[in-house]
């Protein structure tokens, strides 16, 4: 029992991060809180992928004398990328939410509602 | 010669920050025309190689398959790329007179860059035999997307922009946490080794799971019913070029993707053996032909009524799928060549319409058909191989469906494939039936003339397609039959 806590506590965060985002973005009507969530969301994967980089007494995967496990640096590489894509996803957003607010005056989904009913 | 495979995705993904430097609209489009012709004449010999010699292994760098990144071309991903290529060959030229009206000339050069971006990356997500490689491509192509979806000129562009951009992103971010998850298990991202070692873990929840967020992810990207809310809003308010692309090509690389993971990664045996996906898809796929089409007839706008066509025929493909035999998977993969040439031969005209009164609206239709006869013989005829009338490219692959259907006794799926195509009947017929026999309210309105013909020779060449692929089948169906059987016999 305590082992499924403490063991696997980083697993643990990261469904607490991805729940939390999946609701901000489900829940909010401000459309920045979207993005936002979006980004929680997103953060919680980069964590998912550094936790499973990590190798049981594994050290920083730097070549060195007398050392043989090393944690695998292939999924922070990944997630390198994976972090690029998510700034870039949250630029794009935000710029369409700055040309909404030109459009509509406003960045609240139920006014945006309003002003267009075919949403 | 192996190095074709790695050029048809770097000809768009180069080209597109050039588009950018020249800054000059017409430049950026000759560009955006000359790429897409290079890629389609690259893929044409791609299929001709394949077909020939078997598959071709292009190893980035030099690195070989497990370290390196590979780009694995076999028959499914040579008839795939053909499908985006010439999608883009045929777009791309129609594009320099459409976007006249409703692209600002100064922002022209970076719409050509976005549309070649989306283009890159549509191939990229295909021809790459790393499950990562799937993922960045797959966001470079999204996110061209999202760029481009916005520049409609109706407001709402903007918020069902906003929409796709929420939508796709988890579904984007779902299939990270997928492919996350098999490594995880594997240690491995390239597809091929991944198919080896999958089957020895795969009674583990973790592999589970991640088919699970990768299926729900990919049926995000495609539009599947229930996932299908953000397509019919994205597709009306997008710039006519953007909504022919999209609606072409970027769901069918979703169906690829789904049958990639599925059926390569995976494996037939462990998915449909061991998982429901059968039973999953098939409800889904029926009750979204079923829906899509009722949804399309009630449409005013007929930009709207065509996209909720496009939700009732990704059933049609999903279905394919679902059968999981030689000709439902040769019906689906067959759609997806056939669904692309109809879609954009109906959204081409669609957009010369637009061209020319500025409206999609069936009440500005009204007696057009004399007017800009043309125009609508393209879409009347779109329209007949959308219902799946004999001679017609539709017709082929509704009837590879219907075939496998019967084969394997399911009666019901049919009478739904049969009730789909009434449906059809029925919203083609409106806007026909409005455009031939209703008069305009008042004649002396504007003199409205014929499509330019940059527009209708494009539009032209489809429809010239569609009979034509509707009467000689031999390029579409042996290529879809040889990659059901590929698919088939992968892993069994």
């Amino acid at each position: 029992m305590i082992d499924e806590i403490i063991g696997l506590y980083n697993y643990w965060v990261v469904i607490f991060l991805m729940m939390t985002g999946f609701y901000v973005v489900i829940a909010s009507t401000n459309l920045v809180k979207k993005i936002i969530g979006l980004n929680i969301f997103q953060t919680s994967v980069f964590i998912l992928y550094i936790t499973m980089g990590k190798v049981a007494d594994g050290t920083a995967p730097i070549l060195e004398e007398g050392i043989t496990s090393y944690s695998n640096p292939l999924p922070h590489v990944l997630i390198l990328t994976a972090i690029v894509v998510g700034v870039a996803t949250t630029a794009v957003g935000l710029a369409l939410v700055v040309r909404i607010k030109e459009a509509y005056d406003t960045i609240e989904e139920d006014e945006i509602h309003d002003q267009d009913d075919s949403l | 010669m192996d190095n074709l495979a790695v050029i048809q995705v770097l000809l768009p993904l180069l080209s597109a920050p050039l588009c950018l430097l020249f800054n000059k609209a017409r430049l950026a489009w000759m560009i955006a025309v000359v790429v897409s012709w290079a890629a389609l004449f690259v893929s044409l010999s791609l299929l001709v190689m394949v077909n020939d010699n078997g598959p071709i292994i292009y190893e980035q760098g030099g690195w070989p398959a497990p370290i390196g990144i590979v780009y694995h071309v076999d028959i499914l991903t040579a008839f795939v790329l053909l499908i985006v290529t010439s999608i883009a060959a045929v777009v791309m030229p129609y594009a320099g007179k459409s976007v006249e009206k409703e692209i600002p000339v100064s922002k022209q050069p970076a719409f050509f860059s976005a549309l070649l971006l989306c283009m890159a990356g549509l191939l990229g997500i295909v021809s790459t035999g790393d499950a990562f490689n799937v993922f960045v491509f797959l966001e470079i192509s999204s996110l061209a997307t999202y760029a481009l979806l916005s520049q409609g000129k109706d407001r709402r562009s903007l918020t069902s922009t906003f929409q796709y951009l929420i939508m796709g992103t988890i579904g984007g971010t779902f299939i990270l946490i997928g492919i996350g998850l098999i490594y995880m298990k594997t240690g491995t991202l390239n597809m091929a080794d991944l198919a080896d070692r999958l089957p020895a873990v795969f009674d583990s929840r973790t592999v589970h799971a991640s088919f699970a967020f990768l299926t729900v992810g990919i049926c995000l990207k495609l539009a599947l019913f229930p996932l299908h809310l953000w397509l019919p809003n994205a597709y009306t308010y997008a710039p006519s070029v953007v909504t022919i692309f999209v609606a072409a090509t970027s769901t069918k690389v979703a169906v690829y993707m789904l049958l990639r993971f599925s059926f390569t990664v995976f494996g037939v045996d462990l998915v449909f053996a061991k998982l429901p996906l059968t039973e999953v898809l098939l409800p889904l796929a029926i009750v979204g032909i079923l829906v899509g089409s009722l949804a399309a007839i009630k449409q005013s706008n007929i930009k709207r009524m065509l996209a909720y066509s496009s939700v009732a025929q990704i059933g049609y493909m999903i279905l394919g799928i679902s059968f999981v035999s030689a000709s439902g998977l040769t019906g689906g993969i067959l759609h997806l060549f056939n669904h692309a040439i109809i879609k954009a031969a109906l959204f081409m005209a669609l957009g010369a319409v637009a061209y020319q009164i500025g409206s999609t609206h069936i009440d500005a239709l009204k007696g057009l058909a004399k007017k800009m006869p043309w125009t609508f013989a393209g879409f009347a005829i779109g329209g007949l191989s959308i219902i799946g009338v004999p001679l017609t490219a539709g017709f082929v692959s509704k009837w590879y469906l219907v075939l496998a259907a019967i084969e394997k006794e399911w009666w019901i799926v049919v009478a739904v494939l049969l009730v789909g195509s009434l449906l059809a009947v029925i919203y083609i017929w409106r806007v026909v039936e409005v455009a031939y026999f209703q008069t305009a309210d008042d004649e002396s309105d504007i003199q409205v003339k014929e499509a330019p013909l940059q527009l209708l020779i494009p539009l032209w060449i489809l429809v010239i397609a569609n009979i034509y692929f509707g009467i000689n089948t031999s390029l579409t169906v042996e290529s879809a039959s040889s990659a059901a059987t590929m698919l088939l016999g992968a892993n069994s």
